[in-house]
């Protein structure tokens, strides 16, 4: 015998995912906006989403990403460490706007044939840009799933036509006090320095990173190009990219220095 | 005018604990939020030890007496944060595994100091009542004193705990060398 059930609810009735979704955020947002003024004077609700960052365009996805859910824009912009703009997670959001991610110049150096002073939009340009899903490991036993928008950091490497005598890339972080507040403490050695054996530097998952979720780099995520090394702990991927140097002795990076154990 | 005043103590103390519930169900305690309840938690605990350390040296040197009556209630409040502090990293931090607290325990200084911290004010907390304080009588006193190893131990505790960045640790322990310079040089008679 077949029971025929008339369901209870029309389906005129249900509410639409989009809806559902558009009710939360207006309800997250709403709290949040009231909360917020009561007790977190901090102006993280402004640019929410990205909306005042220019939009990526040509973007392929990659068989390299992760296929894990994804943390959402305000995680990956809120919580950062950054040290040259505060060691607090939630203070490179609020102090980064002071840096200018354009013009920027990448200065490649070292044993490489085509060394120069490079724009950093023009060391991208004519360069398919990917989006990578990487899940990004900090040494303090956190992680996130992020969306990257970048290059391999081998077409760059390529360009440069570094010679035998690279063993190394060293990379150097922005060192202006003016642009970055965070330095005036002493917490680390400045400039922030970081280090890739070459094989590590060739690898295809390494990129030079310069977007997230589809836009440009927000400050707070080291704007304009940053490196990404998927395997490795976070701080390896070293932000706000001035100098890239080919050595031939493996550079001493700033951790190193400040706790060598 | 003091018996008013308790209440609205009562509640001014419960305010971040209040508002750490309430982010916590709206979604607001950013990225990592368990990270973000065990320091808040941590940070109030110092902070509700440190007022009860203030208290004397406020009464000796404003002549403001009855500020005495807030003083069992805001110690008792920093056993009520140490107790949620703790109660974040055994449930939410490390999801009870037994194991790997032991292993925290003894192989993380920090770890062991904070928790040191917080057996310690267990007794306190235990015979804080009247009856205790009348069965005790002078020893009640000398037990009490525990509370200065206590807050050397919980500024240790933060300082050990910070990767890099001393700063909040660091003023910490400035103002807890500033009550105990009070206590030594004025208060002693």
């Amino acid at each position: 015998m077949l029971i025929k059930n008339n369901p209870d609810i029309k389906s005129s009735e249900i509410t639409t995912e989009e809806d559902y979704l558009n009710r939360r955020k207006f309800i997250k947002f709403s709290l949040a906006t009231v909360g917020g003024m009561a007790l977190k004077s901090t102006a993280l609700f402004a640019g929410e989403n990205g909306s005042d960052l220019a939009e990526l365009k040509n973007i392929k996805k990659s068989k390299f990403s992760t296929t894990e859910e994804k943390n959402s824009w305000e995680n990956v912009t809120t919580y950062n460490n950054f040290y040259e703009f505060g060691t607090g997670k939630e203070e490179p959001a609020e102090n980064a706007h002071t840096l200018k991610p354009k013009p920027w110049k990448v200065q490649i150096s070292g044993h490489c044939n085509k060394p120069g002073n490079y724009d950093a939009d023009e060391l991208i340009k004519n360069n398919q840009l990917e989006e990578r899903i990487y899940r990004l490991r900090c040494v303090e036993a956190w992680s996130m799933v992020i969306p990257w928008i970048g290059i391999p950091l081998k077409t760059i490497i390529d360009k440069a036509a570094p010679t035998s005598k690279a063993k190394f890339i060293e990379f150097t972080t922005l060192d202006d006090p003016k642009q970055m507040p965070g330095l005036s403490s002493y917490v680390l050695q400045w400039p922030y320095i970081e280090g890739l054996r070459m094989d590590e530097a060739m690898n295809p998952l390494t990129i030079l990173a310069v977007g997230l979720y589809g836009r440009v780099l927000p400050n707070q995520n080291g704007a304009p190009i940053r490196l990404v090394v998927p395997w490795k702990y976070g701080f390896k991927s070293i932000k706000s990219i001035v100098k890239i140097r080919f050595v031939e002795k493996r550079p001493i990076n700033t951790w190193n220095i400040a706790a060598p154990r | 005018m003091h018996k008013k005043l308790k209440p609205l103590v009562f509640i001014l103390v419960l305010i971040p604990a209040f508002y750490l519930t309430y982010a916590a169900f709206t979604d607001n305690l950013g990225a990592n939020p368990i990270e973000e309840l065990l320091h808040a938690t941590g940070f109030w605990t110092l902070v509700f030890l440190f007022l009860t350390l203030s208290i004397t040296p406020l009464r000796k040197l404003t002549g403001w007496n009855k500020v005495i009556q807030f003083r069992r209630m805001i110690g008792l409040f920093s056993f009520f944060y140490a107790f949620l502090h703790f109660g974040v990293y055994l449930g939410l931090d490390s999801f009870f595994e037994w194991a790997e607290i032991a292993e925290d325990l003894t192989k993380r200084p920090y770890i062991t100091i904070g928790f040191s911290a917080f057996v310690l004010l267990i007794p306190l907390t235990v015979t804080s009542t009247k009856g205790w304080i009348r069965r005790l009588g002078k020893r009640w006193q000398k037990l009490h004193k525990l509370i200065y190893p206590i807050a050397v131990l919980g500024v240790i505790h933060f300082w050990w705990l910070v990767k890099k960045d001393i700063t909040e640790p660091l003023i910490f322990g400035i103002i807890l060398i500033i009550l105990f310079a009070i206590r030594y040089f004025k208060l002693k008679k």
